[in-house]
């Protein structure tokens, strides 16, 4: 039995190295081009735009998002904002009343439909050359719509870009987590950028060539992570999506345990089922890095979280049994005995140990290359602990349960989770 | 349909190769710690081998010699302790492992050597020892746990207690000797005090309700370390 789990926890631990190593030397591969763009960046040609924000309930961080968008950079003549009021129960529709008069600012009224559907609508109104979605907790920097358009500019294949995704203004330990995760995942996103292979245009401001859509239909429901879908139904057909490190958009994050487990439960269970209805994808050579790099390490890294996390749960469970069994044996005369002399023969020296300490070196490695990226700070940030620490500990909890949905299908609720999320 | 970009067969191959240039050097550091650990416990056997013969010898020597020039409070603390490592090299390098078991049969074969010696020391010297005899297995026996807790706090208890573990199913004849010597059962765990075995799991109560000697040959330490006190000014 012990020797099954040593052999597992070596595949696990050697395709993460794998995937950590991978994107490595894609870094140090590609390094040269990750590119800053100047502040006073221009374009030969600005296309026009349509931004939509799609709101549900979204009183408190409605007139932020919306101030954001009408501060971008861009000529005003060729910026549509598209506010898609989804049915709110609240006074989402009133505050955005503010904005009626401004004339970059289209505002629609609809029946509750689920965030799909608001978008479409947005989709279909649009006649401009360029699309994109701003979720209504995230705001955008001034820069962010002309650095993307960049890309386009300088790749006429490049279909769509995905911004950099930064917690805005974190104020818990939760928060700085999330922070470094979202982090390292500008370092990760950008290195599949790199490679072909991004399986999710996010909403808070992806911005797609409109002729997307014309080619390959609006968005779907897809199990309330639409922004997935539409990436791999774009890696289906060949259309590339790129990263842009430096395009900053600040979304709000979850600030409790329960909000940040509703929202991952959704992400995995969407990615999940997501797979599931993509899985002609995985493996066949013709489709690239996504059907042979991104959703299998995706899948194993799921599988891999939920290993560890049941072999450390059964040493700590081991441990308490062994401390019970000595109590109830012996009484409490050794519990309280701490004579431990140091002796470097007890220092472990499993090779399984060594495995781990050199993928966490790796992890840390991702985080401190995305902080540079993302924010340009150098240093060790302690928030990586909590990182480690929260993660490691929660995250099995909504892969699991992610699972278990998916096996049952059950949906969980994207409107739901917005309220619980900004109230 | 849109081109996909072609996969980078090259980079992939490299990247595994590193990998497994990863993989392969953390097997052999944690190899060559390892071998380092077991040469450690070498050496501590070797050392307590040559203490044991020097015992020997000096016990060859006894009737030149007065009972209390020989020394024989080192073995038992330096064979704990190196109980302790033996274990703990079980769980970290493996049961299984070649090296680990035959420091185990060398271990046990130094126990068995310790314990005949002491036996004959305390028969002729007149000192007041109590020998277990301890028999365990590794698997499937939550009793063994227990009772090596029990002896451990025993043997902190009363210095004068010598307690000889020996795992019943480790391929050594001496061990096979003894258990068929004693008539020890495979009903484990089981003790050996003074030629009598108890098999099953025994508690600190029973054994010193069974052996009211293990508190009189500590009083009695005890009255004599104090009068040697008071007669050193």
């Amino acid at each position: 039995m012990d020797s099954v789990y040593t052999v597992i926890f070596y595949v696990f631990t050697f395709i993460s190295v794998y995937v950590q190593i991978f994107f490595l030397t894609t870094f140090l591969e590609k390094r040269k081009k990750i590119v800053k763009h100047p502040e006073n960046l221009e374009l030969s040609y600005y296309p026009t735009v349509t931004v939509t924000v799609p709101c549900y309930n979204e009183e408190k961080t409605i007139e932020k998002t919306i101030k954001s968008l009408l501060s971008l950079d861009y000529p005003k003549d060729k910026l549509k904002i598209f506010i898609v009021n989804d049915g709110s129960k609240d006074n989402t529709w009133e505050v955005v009343q503010q904005f009626k008069d401004d004339s970059n600012i289209v505002l629609i009224n609809k029946e509750n439909g689920g965030k799909h559907t608001a978008v479409n609508l947005a989709i279909e109104q649009s006649d401009a050359e360029f699309f994109g979605c701003l979720d209504s907790d995230s705001m955008v920097h001034p820069q962010a719509l002309k650095r993307i358009l960049k890309y386009f500019e300088n790749d006429k294949k490049t279909m769509a870009v995905a911004p950099s995704i930064i917690v805005y203004n974190p104020k818990n330990i939760l928060q700085y987590a999330q922070n470094i995760e979202y982090d390292m995942s500008i370092y990760t996103k950008k290195m599949l950028g790199f490679m072909g292979g991004i399986h999710v245009a996010p909403g808070p401001f992806s911005i797609f060539r409109k002729k997307v859509f014309d080619d390959l239909g609006p968005y779907k429901k897809a199990h309330n992570t639409e922004d997935q879908e539409i990436a791999l139904r774009m890696q289906e057909y060949g259309y590339k999506i790129d990263h842009c490190p430096d395009a900053y958009v600040y979304t709000n994050t979850p600030d409790s345990v329960t909000k940040l487990y509703r929202q991952r439960l959704r992400w995995i269970y969407g990615f999940i089922k997501n797979l599931i209805d993509y899985r002609h994808l995985l493996f066949k050579k013709k489709y690239g890095t996504i059907a042979l790099f991104t959703l299998p390490s995706g899948l194993i890294s799921i599988f891999g979280v939920i290993f560890l996390f049941v072999n450390v749960l059964g040493n700590i469970f081991n441990f308490i049994y062994r401390k019970i069994i000595e109590i109830h044996t012996i009484g409490f005369d050794n519990f309280f005995k701490f004579n431990y002399k140091f002796d470097w023969f007890f220092v472990s020296t499993k090779a399984v140990l060594l495995f781990a300490i050199i993928l966490y070196i790796l992890v840390i490695v991702s985080v401190l290359i995305g902080r540079r990226m993302a924010e340009g700070k150098t240093g060790f940030p302690i928030s990586i602990f909590y990182f480690m620490i929260i993660y490691s500990i929660v995250a099995p909890f909504w892969m699991l349960r992610a699972i278990y949905n998916a096996i049952i299908s059950k949906e969980s609720s994207w409107t739901f989770e917005r309220r619980v999320v900004n109230n | 349909m849109h081109e996909h970009e072609p996969n980078d067969w090259k980079k992939y191959t490299i990247v595994f190769f590193v990998t497994l240039t990863i993989f392969v050097s953390g097997l052999w550091i944690s190899n060559y710690l390892n071998n380092k650990k077991i040469d450690q416990l070498r050496n501590i056997e070797n050392k307590i081998s040559l203490d044991l013969m020097s015992s020997e010898t000096q016990f060859s020597l006894l009737e030149e010699l007065s009972c209390k020039d020989i020394s024989t409070t080192v073995l038992s603390s330096e064979l704990n302790s190196l109980a302790d490592k033996i274990a703990y090299s079980e769980s970290n390098i493996g049961v299984e492992n070649v090296d680990v078991i035959s420091l185990k049969k060398y271990y046990s074969l130094l126990e068995i050597k310790d314990y005949l010696l002491m036996k004959k020391i305390t028969e002729r010297c007149g000192q007041k020892s109590i020998f277990i005899l301890y028999f365990y297995k590794n698997e499937d026996c939550n009793d063994c746990t227990k009772q090596g807790y029990v002896l451990t706090t025993l043997r902190e208890k009363y210095p004068n207690l010598r307690v000889y573990s020996f795992d019943y199913n480790l391929d050594l004849s001496a061990i096979k000797a003894m258990t068929s010597i004693y008539k020890v059962p495979d009903n484990l765990p089981a003790i050996v005090i003074n030629g009598k075995v108890y098999s099953g799991f025994h508690s600190i109560e029973e054994i010193e309700k069974t052996f009211p000697e293990l508190e009189t040959i500590k009083k009695e330490e005890e009255k004599k370390s104090s009068q040697e006190q008071k007669k050193t000014p």
